[in-house]
Parts: structure tokens; sequence; C-alpha cells
């Protein structure tokens, strides 16, 4: 930059402490990813249950259970990422209610145990009572999938995880997963109308989520200082540029292509290529907005 | 009482004796630090000129540790300062990102957060924090905001135009003041940070002390 050339401006530091590194690693990424597809699943079916009844019906222990393996796959991750996680107890006992981290803490716990009733009833087939439940199950997804988003935003000191921004994603993410994941569950289940709106599902949410990406990668840096600085490390020769496009083409642009691309010619494989594409491309965007944020010098 | 913190930097030399108190004072294990001197050259040879930033917790009245920590680990005391209990900490690091100054680090020896705490021990002893009493030229300035009276608020009286505070726009309202500040000592995106262009050491990041 200009600037830097000029004598009065050119300022380095010459000595300064190691400033910390990445502080929330990879386990985030995975417990973002597992609760994505955990509330989205339920989501999914709920909608899948009142527009294609018969085509869902035998997905409700199947998704339940999934549900549950994914949710505990976030919490795991969760307690793993703790410094202390033999004190996660702490949270039930001296909650602090401003913190989303405790709030979300509570609604997880709430969501997991809606989650074996529903594998429970499923399992007795009693579907009435499973319906009933899961309306409650779906309502509660929406909290306990936004809450990150809160949890992101509190991060004050990182600019870039604005909550309006995160909000939107968090519930695209769980939509697109939640479809691409009752796709490959469904299989030859699905009628080809289930099909049809599962694509919908997945090809829309991926746009949406698409968008806003985009839109924060071109218009973020004209708003605050500390999101061009941050949007630079997936600019140019940034270190997450590569894995950035990587995650936007394989989890929004080429799931986009092949929805259309299956329905036009009648693929199945087309359309679970798709999803698998969505599935594995979500945890790699996941994994680059949680972390360049982490390499700005605070200090 | 509301207690606050006020470094004259036209005073500051840069000798890191209030680095060495506060890692004696708290014993602050090794590769961390509550207290630290950021040295920033500006200019180009020969016309250079170094600054020195005393960088330490700016005690906000907006917390945004406090905010997101989900156990009440960091807890205002009635004298202004944020405190941390590092027995309830759970490790979780949401105060590590949610700080916009990089004043909390992961303790490596207890895995838990710590950071400064204006030597809350000594305040409540009535004594002064031990990088005041280190300083030998007087640039740290401590003492209670709210007492007219007090050497900070006259300090903050005298220097009104030339009083500032990091980051204002993360609405935090620290209770840290610098005088004689400007953006490359103030805002860390002004200077750059070249690999192996410390003064004594080539490390510029290190790994967050942890078990993961």
């Amino acid at each position: 930059m200009v600037h830097e050339t000029l004598a009065a401006t050119n300022a380095v530091v010459t000595l300064d402490v190691a400033l910390p590194g990445i502080v929330w690693p990879w386990l985030v990424t995975v417990n973002m990813w597992a609760k994505s597809i955990g509330t989205g699943i339920i989501f999914v079916l709920f909608m899948l249950l009142r527009m294609h009844p018969e085509s869902a019906k035998s997905l409700r222990l199947p998704s339940a259970v999934a549900a549950f393996v994914f949710i505990n796959i976030f919490l795991l991750f969760t307690l793993a990422d703790l410094h202390q996680p033999f004190r996660m107890w702490h949270i039930f006992v001296y909650p602090h209610w401003n913190s989303a981290i405790a709030v979300g803490s509570f609604m997880a716990s709430a969501f997991l145990g809606l989650l074996i009733l529903l594998a429970f009833l499923a399992f007795k087939k009693n579907n009435e009572l499973f319906d009933k439940v899961l309306l409650w199950t779906a309502i509660l997804a929406i909290p306990v999938t936004l809450y990150t988003a809160a949890l992101m935003s509190q991060a004050t000191a990182r600019e870039l995880w604005q909550m309006p921004a995160e909000s939107a994603q968090m519930i695209l993410a769980a939509l697109l997963s939640g479809s691409a994941f009752m796709l490959l569950l469904g299989g030859n289940k699905l009628s080809d109308e289930a099909k049809n709106t599962l694509g919908v599902v997945l090809g829309l949410s991926a746009l949406m989520a698409f968008i806003i990406y985009m839109s924060e990668y071109i218009f973020g840096p004209m708003k605050a200082e500390e999101i061009a600085a941050t949007i630079d490390y997936i600019k140019g020769d940034g270190p997450y540029t590569v894995m950035f496009w990587l995650g936007q083409w394989m989890t929004y642009i080429l799931p986009m292509l092949f929805v259309v691309l299956s329905r036009v010619g009648k693929s199945d494989a087309i359309l679970k290529l798709a999803a698998i594409l969505a599935l594995v491309g979500l945890a790699i965007v996941k994994h680059v907005w949680l972390m360049i944020p982490q390499l700005l010098p605070m200090s | 009482m509301q207690l606050g913190f006020l470094v004259d930097l036209h005073l500051c030399m840069g000798c890191k004796g209030c680095e060495i108190a506060c890692k004696v004072e708290n014993e602050v294990p090794l590769s961390t630090w509550r207290l630290r001197v950021k040295y920033v050259d500006v200019g180009t040879f020969p016309e250079t000129k170094r600054t020195f930033t005393p960088l330490r917790c700016n005690h906000c009245e907006n917390a945004p540790c406090e905010r997101i920590c989900p156990v009440s680990a960091l807890h205002y005391l009635d004298n202004g300062i944020v405190n941390i209990d590092k027995e309830r900490c759970i490790g979780c690091a949401g105060c590590v990102m949610a700080c916009p100054y990089g004043a909390i680090y992961i303790d490596p020896q207890t895995q838990t957060a710590d950071k400064c705490t204006y030597c809350a021990h000594r305040v409540a002893s009535s004594m002064m924090p031990a990088c005041v009493v280190a300083c030998p030229v007087q640039a740290n300035i401590f003492g209670d905001l709210e007492d007219p009276t007090s050497n900070i608020s006259k300090y903050i009286q005298v220097n009104q135009g030339g009083v500032q505070v990091r980051k204002p726009e993360k609405g935090t309202n620290p209770h840290h003041y610098y005088v004689g500040g400007g953006n490359v000592t103030l805002n860390p995106l002004a200077s750059h940070r070249v690999n192996g262009h410390s003064l004594f050491n080539n490390i510029t990041t290190l790994p967050v002390g942890g078990d993961h």
C-alpha cells in the first residue's frame, strides 16, 4: 500500500511478546457442523411429514436417531474444547444468563432430551405423539441452531462475526445440511416429489448462503478496518484463500448446479452427489470463517 | 469507587520494569503476560522513532469478557475492577475471543483464563499495583476516577484533549487511558508484524496454552 512507503507512517513492531495463536481450533468447527446437521434433520423431517407424509413416515426413527447422534457429537466436541472439561457442570450451577454459552447449554440439553423422547416414541411407533413432540422439537431447534451466532457475536473482538449475517448463515446451514442428509438417509424411500422438495431446499439455502458470504466478502471491507484486514486472509495469496474458495464451490456453487442438473436429467445419483458435497463442504466453509478472525493481532 | 489506570506515553521509556514486577507479583507463567510493553518503530532509517506502549487489561465498564463468560468467573468488583475467579473458570476461552484488547490468556498451568486484575489483592490491602510501584518515571497513574482530587482525575482534567482509550468504537468504555498515544501506539492494525523482525526473538505466535 502507498502509505507504507511514507517514512512518517511506516510502522513496524520491533519488540513484543509472541501473540496467542488459534484459540478456538477445529474442535469448534466440528461442533458447529454437527449441530447444523442435528438441528437441520429435525427441521426437514418436520417439513417432510407435512408435505410428503407417505414418503417420510418410515423416516421417523432413523431421523430421530441420526439427530441424536449428531447433537451428541456437537456436545462431545464442545466438551473436548474446554480447557477444564470436568468443570462443565459449573454452567448448570453458576449460570450467567447474559452469556450465549450458558443459555445455549441449557437449550441444547433440553433439545437432547426431546430427541431421546422422539427416538423412544418412534421405536414404540406412537406416531401421533411423535408428531406433537416433533413440533416442539422443531421450534426449540431454531434457538439451538441460532445461539452459536449469538455466541460469536458476543466475541466482540472478532468484527467479522456480525449477528444478523451469522444468524442467517446458521439457519441456512441447518436447512442445507438437513436436506442433504435426508436425501442420503431417505434414499429410494423418498418419492420424486419429496426429492424435488429436498432439492429445492438444498439449492435455495445454498444460493442464499452463498449470496451472504459474497456480500460480506465484497462489502464487508468497506464497513470496518478490522473486517478488511480479516478478509485479506482469504484474498490473493492469503493463507485461507484456497480453502475458502474450495468451500464455496463444494458447499454452494456445485450443489446448486447439480440440483438443477439432477432435476432436468431425473438423476438421483447427481442429487446425492450434491448432498455429499454440501455436507463435506459445510465443514470447510465453517472452518475458514472460524479461523480467519483469529489471525488478527488484537493488541 | 471506580478504579482506573492512565499511562503517560510521553514518560514511558520502555524499561519493562512494570512487566517484570507484574510477572513476579502475580507469578505469571512462562509464555504468558498480564502486562507487556510493545515497541513500535516508526519511519524509515535514519528518520526513525521508537514508541513504547504498556498493554494490559482495560477493565472496561461494558466488558465483553464478563458478558460472554458462562459461569461468571469474570465479574466486577465494587471498586470497578474486572476480576477473575480461576476456580470457577471452565476454560471455554470465550473471554479470550471476546476481549478486543488481547488482554486475556489461558494459563498453561491451571488451564483457566487469566489476566491483569489491577493487582486486586494488593489494592484490597491499600497498596498500589506492582507495576505502578516499579515504574521509575511514574508513567503509570492509578486511582479512583470518581474522586476529583485523585491523581488520575487531575491528570485527566489537565490533559483532557490528549486522553485516549484503545478501540473506542467497540463501546467497551475502558477504564484505562493513555496520554500521548497515537494511531501507531493504540491501533494494532496500524503497524506491521514482520516474522523474524523482533529485537530479541523470532517468534510471532505461540500455541494457546492448552491440552488440545
